[in-house]
């Protein structure tokens, strides 16, 4: 059990020093995100104000465009320096070894969200303040939940042609329970006379989604990653 | 001529602009949908293109299953055949 | 299997032949009239896709922690089986819908999760397709995922539109139609069966080519 977890630190310590040292993926992404909100942003504008409901799901949008582009990018370099094979080669866990690229990963989009939803909140005058608490737990539940399957999707197709359009096309259908628990929370959170009942039965369902699907990476990262 | 050229592009992109600016007009009536078009929609036509397009769908399903079926039996014919030339 | 495709085919077709006389002496649905005799194409459909799916996510799951070359050949073209049937599905159900609800598509989570699936289906095959060598075992990850998925897309979309006005239910079947639609599942389920051995015998042969390639 040690091990794994030594393992898991491991990895995810690589992947962050490497990314402090460049800030390559997470500037990228990060304004990849905010062109994305402010595009939407034009396409629901209504005489000049924008639409209430609009922020919470353009926010998710960005999120969920921003994490796709982010984990092509954490791959690629992967794939670059063949280190991914070094990994599988290297005597560890090899659920660890997604572990520690998920939490590296995670990290990574925590940073970007940590910057984005204050835009968005200024942008859309969302009252990001009225549930702090609870919107930070929405925004990590479903950012695990997205990056969890993300972060085995992209480890998977990083031998193969075609990776950068397929990545997307098996990520979005499976991920639909996230972005709509994330919608819709954040959507009831947002609206003036908060629902915090709603939000928290979306967290909820946001928690069991990652539990499942985490075990599901879990059990399917070595069989799938194996030649 | 090229100046010509743009000096026309120009004006007429302004000729545009005040007539964009125009609202739509408003929309007079609310016909709710569900009334108005329910009574008058005819379900026959919707039936009959409902199992065309059912059959037209297995069709072509089976006419792609034949089609490629035929192509990889003629390809394992052809490696058969040259199998056997090699001296087997 | 070869000696059961032609009977089996050959009763789908006897049975798609007897179905419009069957249908068409089902007695009219009260609420919906003729239009609803789109119901016996439209579910049946649906019962082949949703057969192939599940014989698709188990077959997946083999070939990932098996490693079982069969089951993937049976995972594919199950989900080429269910994409067909789906389209069916999905087709004429608007068709239907347009008519008793008045719109084409409606967001409830039935209709929802069904278009989900039918998209994960779409992934399966486009990755399958366009991955290049080695991407059988991860389309086989995606299946099992897409599979699993399945419960919280429907979740999610029942509680996102509960807050919103429901539409009419289908109704339960009264003794007229019971006949005529077991009719048409028979026929389709047969029918989907009789697909299911070519398209599997068309794996299997395209993997005998790629040995010889690799033999010679």
């Amino acid at each position: 059990m040690r091990s794994f977890i030594d393992v898991a630190w491991l990895v995810m310590r690589k992947d962050l020093t490497v990314e402090v040292r460049s800030r390559e993926i997470v500037s990228t992404t990060l304004f990849f995100a905010v062109s994305c909100v402010i595009v939407f942003a034009f396409s629901f504008v209504r005489d000049g104000r924008a639409l209430e409901h609009a922020a919470a799901g353009i926010l998710w949008i960005a999120i969920a465009f921003a994490g796709t582009l982010a984990l092509g990018r954490a791959f690629e370099r992967e794939r670059q320096g063949e280190t991914l094979r070094a990994l599988l080669l290297a005597p560890a866990d090899r659920p660890a070894i997604y572990i520690g690229k998920l939490f590296g990963l995670l990290a990574l989009l925590a940073g970007v969200e940590v910057v984005l939803v204050p835009i968005v909140g200024l942008l859309f005058q969302a009252p990001l303040l009225a549930h702090p608490f609870l919107l930070a737990a929405l925004l990590a539940a479903g950012t695990l939940g997205f990056a969890a399957v993300g972060t085995l999707f992209a480890a998977m197709l990083v031998r193969s042609r075609s990776r950068d359009v397929l990545l997307p096309v098996v990520l979005y259908p499976i991920t639909v329970p996230v972005i709509i628990a994330g919608v819709r929370g954040t959507a009831a959170l947002f609206q003036t006379d908060a629902d915090t009942p709603m939000a928290i039965a979306w967290i909820t369902m946001l928690g069991a989604f990652d539990a499942v699907f985490v075990t599901l990476a879990l059990w399917t990262f070595e069989p799938v990653m194996t030649e | 001529m090229k100046r010509l050229v743009v000096a026309i592009l120009l004006a007429s992109t302004l000729g545009v602009l005040p007539a964009a600016r125009q609202p739509q007009p408003a929309q007079e009536e609310f016909v709710p949908v569900r009334d108005a078009e329910t009574e008058q929609l005819p379900a026959a036509p919707l039936v009959m293109s409902a199992y065309a397009v059912a059959w037209l769908l297995i069709f072509l399903y089976v006419w792609s299953l034949w089609r490629r079926l035929n192509k990889v039996e003629r390809e394992l014919a052809e490696l058969g055949q040259r199998a056997t030339p090699k001296g087997r | 299997m070869r000696t059961l495709f032609l009977p089996t085919i050959l009763l789908a077709v006897v049975m798609f032949v007897g179905a419009p006389w069957l249908i068409d002496n089902a007695p009219m649905e009260s609420t919906m009239g003729f239009v609803q005799k789109i119901f016996y194409f439209h579910v049946p459909a649906w019962f082949v896709m949703f057969a192939a799916v599940f014989v698709c996510g188990i077959a997946g799951a083999i070939h990932v922690f098996r490693r079982s070359a069969a089951a993937d050949l049976v995972a594919v073209t199950a989900a080429e089986i269910a994409a067909v049937f789906g389209i069916v599905g999905l087709v004429t159900g608007p068709l239907w819908a347009r008519k008793a609800w008045g719109v084409w598509w409606q967001w409830d989570a039935r209709l929802t999760s069904a278009l989900i699936l039918e998209l994960i289906l779409f992934a399966y095959l486009l990755l399958r397709r366009y991955g290049g060598p080695g991407s059988e075992k991860l389309a086989s990850g995606v299946a099992l995922f897409g599979m699993a998925n399945v419960p919280f897309v429907y979740w999610s979309v029942n509680v996102w539109r509960t807050l919103h006005p429901k539409t009419t239910v289908v109704p339960s079947l009264g003794p007229g139609m019971r006949g005529a639609f077991w009719w048409c599942v028979l026929a389709f389920m047969l029918l989907g069966g009789a697909l299911f051995a070519a398209r599997l015998r068309l794996e299997c042969l395209r993997a005998r080519v790629d040995e010889l390639y690799l033999e010679h």
